[in-house]
């Protein structure tokens, strides 16, 4: 459990701001990409031994049986008072990617017989085809980088002959990578008896989920975390080859010289660093009028000062790609862009590929909501800060819960980990409101970038409508031992705070291991520790913690030490 | 406030370090307008002409050495606002960081020309600024007739700049104005991005160069080539893996450019001066030299030697005067070659004379030694000698020489070559004078005191022939030094 929740920190989960104004301008496409459900057979094999050939629903339900007499043993034992009949689960979950596998994992701590549904393979996006799979290739990128960069080296004093990389080593990497995370998760839930039912599961009615094609099985609460998918806004052609989402750019069957990405969030700008650094030349197409638009502005700049400006990537801003063709019969890909304000076509790009990184969309179709009077909206499942699932007359859907990407509150594999975490907390009887503004995020480029909370102009437009005074206080990673020792000074650590209370709104970094720095501040928030507490706290010299260290005693905080009472979390 | 109107770009005081002011005047094309010129002098000697004199313009500042263009990140101030003088008024972004720019005068912001997010050459207008309310609707006209013809009329009033050399008025007489592109319709350059970067760096017009990529594209290559750089690729990765799936990757790196070093040894850096010469001598390479050599028997020069030692006279300082009396008479040996187009027929002869000093190598100049007597140059040179030891030599006293003079003749070395040193058209090499057996016209032996010299010349001015001429004339005041006593 500790090892899924701390590799989680997603890219592809998240959904860059500039893809929701894209997604409410377009409508999303009635049947998304389909590309999931060829994992089954897999899936099969991995779940038993017993080589049971052709795959059938009798092998199936022969599994669902067996647990059956077990559950129904419990099930009496337990002898649930508040439903009228017993139950083959106490918990059922649909979708064994990071969400659903931490809600398993806390429910079984708990003492819930669970179960978990998946029609694909155990792990979801994150482990197999998002965060876990573009560690590795950025793990890969980061070194390149590094043995490229001749000043930095010598710098150092240090002498490298030419680096060089095997494509399909890189990608072989990332495959293991993801096949050892899959089966870490996989070997955790048997462990500790989750049941792992195969097939595609459903909402039939209250309590009953359908598992495979007829496999009917009855839970006392259910949780959807069934996901997300890339998005493709339309007139884009998606071929695998040369336009790709990250579902195949993880695979990199090959480096373009030339591709362009369509989107400027964590997923476009992760794989423009991996690109670049594996030789690749790159150019964004953003919608909104500046690239990066969900980070921090000042951050935002700094990154592209370092990020962008530098590498051998440019940029269209303030366009949509309306139409993109894959390279066919010796021509290139071409992408049509059209001014995003006011529609007029802009400009034709011809490129070797088309990475779509525009976002992702919730994989919520074919979930049997209409069953339960349940309407998604733009695909995802409304819910409530409890993440109980909302019906279309605006009422709770009683015993049932959506999580992670489908309810898209946090397009994060953690958030959905803990959204989950929060659902069993309530189910085992304690209240519990996850405080989303305590959640960080990360962006794994070369230096990492990293956040927690609200950004500098969120946070002022909160303190005018709520009437307190907002402050902001930075510490530069030049003036940190650690940072200059590495010879990697360049780097911003942002505060964002109210000077009466000393309470922390949103902290900011880019730097040399931002994603790993960001948890001082994002612990603070979940706990509600104040600044003026934080500053006696103790840092290791010389370490990049004391960034942070230095960014609260940098902070003005008019309160005097531990007199503030610690506010009760907040939720959104 | 009068020196404002010479650069924009060199005027630019930095009051804080965060904050730069920029200078303002009338025009970026001043040096193109000499009407509005005598206008802008009239206002300031008080001839209030309520004419367009008052409108001022803002221009780009240069925020760092390497910044070609800047980008407004945001105008602090807006069309209207009044200003005063230290005020911040827009906030520029560079190649490097974000910075507040100041106006240097009181006045009202009458218009912005290059608004938020838009980018700007250096040293183009992005904003007027009028004295009084009258002038702001004068202003806004005009920005908006600037507004038409873009920001070009910048880089023109650069190239015109440096026109200030008194060089020959044909070559600087006008600026050509800017040739218009061709023309020739719809034929859509691609270019990678990296070519881009490459295009705005090296100043390569990207619709000019014909691409070799991939379906025409134009690549970084095709830039470099353009612009005249032999590329030194530090080995792109990328090649390598084109190959199929070969297993074994490592072999592939075979063209490893440098040896390695031997182990144990040491690596020392250069100093600056050290850095210098090796800039220098790289320079050397793109002059096509040649050599001329001329033996001169040296007994005269030696007894005028033994007689004026007593008074102070060097042998350098003999050498010298000779060398400068000869370029008196062949000033194209004592010419230069600057931009390969044009001789710079140089008015003082000034020897530069090649001294080892400290583990380097210097050059202090004897500045008019055609003109000054033999006792005054051998005064000088030692005062050059020693603040060369000291290391207080002033830049015109080792970068001004016109020709150099280099003499290994007291470690005994009979003859070398010299490189010749970048600005100058041509450097002398002295060997050691010695005794030789010599037969004359008549064939009668004598043993005569001989020294080889050797003259290395830039041959795009300096032809054989004349180089021949002036190591003739050389020889002959060698041979009857008296001349160089008077």
């Amino acid at each position: 459990m500790q090892a899924s929740l701390s590799l989680s920190v997603s890219n592809p989960a998240a959904i860059p701001r500039s893809s929701h104004g894209f997604e409410s301008s377009i409508p999303f496409p009635s049947k998304p990409v389909n590309l999931r459900f060829c994992g089954l057979r897999r899936e099969a094999l991995g779940f038993s031994s017993a080589s049971s050939y052709p795959l059938s629903t009798s092998r199936s339900s022969r599994s669902i049986a067996r647990s059956n007499k077990v559950s129904a043993s419990l099930g009496g034992a337990n002898g649930s008072s508040s439903a009228p009949k017993s139950f083959d689960y106490d918990l059922i979950i649909i979708g064994a990617g990071v969400g659903g596998h931490g809600a398993a994992l806390h429910a079984v701590e708990k003492g819930l017989k669970t179960a978990i549904v998946e029609g694909d393979v155990v792990g979801g996006t994150c482990v197999n085809r998002g965060c876990v799979p573009s560690k590795a290739l950025l793990a890969v990128s980061g070194r390149m980088r590094e043995l490229q960069n001749e000043h930095h080296l010598k710098a150092l004093g240090l002498q490298v002959s030419a680096a060089g990389y095997d494509r399909q080593g890189v990608a072989d990497h990332a495959n293991n990578l993801a096949t050892k995370i899959r089966g870490n998760l996989t070997n955790s839930m048997k462990a500790l008896g989750v049941d792992i039912l195969t097939g595609f599961g459903a909402v039939l009615g209250p309590q009953k989920v359908k598992v495979g094609k007829d496999t009917v099985v009855t839970a006392k609460d259910i949780i959807i975390a069934t996901g997300s998918v890339p998005f493709v806004p339309k007139g884009i052609e998606v071929d695998g080859k040369t336009v790709i989402t990250s579902d195949h750019a993880l695979k990199l069957e090959f480096v373009p010289d030339w591709i362009a990405i369509v989107g400027s969030g964590y997923i476009g700008l992760e794989f423009s660093d991996v690109y670049t650094a594996l030789g690749s030349e790159v150019t964004f197409v953003e919608a909104l009028d500046q690239l990066m638009p969900g980070f921090d502005p000042e951050i935002g700049k700094l990154a592209q000062r370092v990020l962008i400006n530098p590498r051998k990537i440019d940029y269209h801003t303030g366009v949509f790609a309306t139409k993109i063709t894959p390279a066919n019969n010796g021509k290139p890909v071409t992408i049509e862009l059209i001014d995003a304000k006011t529609k007029e076509p802009k400009e034709t790009l011809e490129v070797d590929a088309a990475l779509i990184a525009t976002g992702r969309a919730p994989f919520t179709n074919g979930l049997g909501l209409e069953n339960i009077n349940v309407a998604t909206q733009r695909g995802f499942i409304p819910v409530d800060e409890r993440m109980r699932v909302i019906d279309s007359n605006g009422d709770l859907v009683p015993h049932l819960f959506c999580i992670g990407d489908a309810n898209g509150k946090m397009m994060l594999a953690h958030a959905a980990s803990a959204q989950g975490i929060s659902v069993v907390e309530q189910l085992t009887g304690r209240d519990h409101v996850l405080n989303h503004l305590s959640i960080p995020a990360a962006c794994f480029t070369h230096p990492e970038i990293s956040m927690v909370g609200l950004t500098e102009p969120q946070a002022r437009e909160k303190a005018e409508l709520e009437g307190f005074e907002v402050a902001v206080a930075k510490t530069s990673f030049k003036a940190n031992t650690k940072a200059l020792a590495e010879n990697e000074g360049e780097g911003l650590a942002k505060l964002i705070y109210r000077p009466d209370n000393g309470e922390i709104l949103g902290v900011h970094i880019f730097g040399l291991h931002a994603a790993d720095l960001i948890h001082e501040a994002s612990n603070a928030i979940a706990l509600g520790t104040r600044i003026q507490d934080l500053k006696l706290a103790v840092h290791a010299h010389p370490t990049l913690s004391e960034v942070l260290d230095e960014l609260f005693k940098s902070a003005k905080v008019n309160a005097h030490v531990g007199s503030s009472p610690v506010a009760e979390p907040v939720a959104v | 406030m009068a020196s404002a109107s010479s650069s924009l770009l060199s005027k630019v005081p930095t009051s804080s370090a965060n904050t730069i002011s920029f200078s303002a005047s009338l025009s970026p094309a001043l040096p193109l307008f000499p009407s509005q010129f005598h206008l802008r002098r009239h206002r300031k000697t008080g001839n209030a002409l309520r004419v367009q004199s008052k409108i001022r313009e803002i221009f780009m500042p240069a925020l760092s050495s390497t910044m070609t263009e800047g980008k407004i990140v945001s105008w602090i101030k807006s069309e209207g606002d009044l200003l005063s003088k230290g005020e911040s008024v827009v906030v520029v972004e560079s190649d490097k960081a974000d910075m507040d720019v100041e106006t240097f005068y009181d006045g009202i912001l009458a218009a912005i020309v290059v608004p938020e997010g838009e980018s700007a050459p250096v040293g183009a207008p992005i904003g007027l600024l009028a004295e009084t309310e009258e002038e702001i609707a004068e202003a806004k006209a005009k920005a908006a007739s600037a507004g038409g013809s873009s920001p070009a009329p910048a880089p023109a009033a650069a190239a015109a700049a440096p026109a200030v050399s008194p060089s020959p008025p044909a070559t600087a007489a006008s600026a050509p104005p800017p040739p218009p592109r061709p023309a020739d319709g719809p034929r859509k350059t691609v270019a990678t991005p990296s070519a881009k970067k490459l295009a705005k760096q090296h100043k390569v017009d990207i619709s000019k160069v014909v691409g070799t990529g991939p379906f025409g594209r134009v690549t970084p290559g095709d830039i470099e080539a353009a612009a005249g750089i032999v590329s030194t690729k530090p080995n792109v990765a990328a090649p390598a893996v084109a190959a199929q799936s070969a297993p074994v990757a490592a072999p592939k790196v075979a063209s490893a450019p440098s040896t390695p070093a031997l182990p144990g040894s040491t690596v020392v850096p250069f100093t600056t001066m050290q850095s210098a010469v090796s800039k220098n001598m790289l320079e050397s390479l793109s002059v096509p030299s040649f050599r001329v050599g001329y033996p001169i028997t040296t007994d005269a020069l030696d007894a005028l030697y033994e007689k004026v030692k007593p008074k102070g006279v060097t042998m350098t300082a003999l050498l010298a005067k000779a060398a400068a009396m000869a370029l008196a008479q062949h000033p194209v040996v004592n010419a230069s070659c600057k931009d390969g187009k044009s001789f710079t027929y140089n008015s003082n002869i000034n020897i530069a004379v090649a001294v080892a000093i400290n583990g380097g190598l210097i050059t202090p100049v004897l500045q008019d030694a055609d003109k000054l007597d033999l006792y005054l140059l051998s005064q000088k040179w030692r005062e050059l000698v020693e603040k060369a030891r000291a290391k207080q030599l002033q830049p015109n006293e080792y970068n001004s020489g016109t020709f150099t003079l280099s003499n290994l003749g007291m470690f005994g070395v009979d003859r070398f070559d010299a490189i010749l040193p970048p600005g100058q058209g041509a450097i002398m090499a002295v060997g050691a004078s010695k005794p030789t057996v010599i037969a004359d016209k008549d064939g009668f032996f004598s043993v005569k005191n001989k020294m080889l010299v050797n003259v290395t010349a830039d041959h795009r001015i300096v032809y054989g022939a004349d180089l021949a001429a002036f190591l003739q004339t050389f020889s002959k005041i060698i041979e009857n030094p008296e001349s160089l006593t008077m």
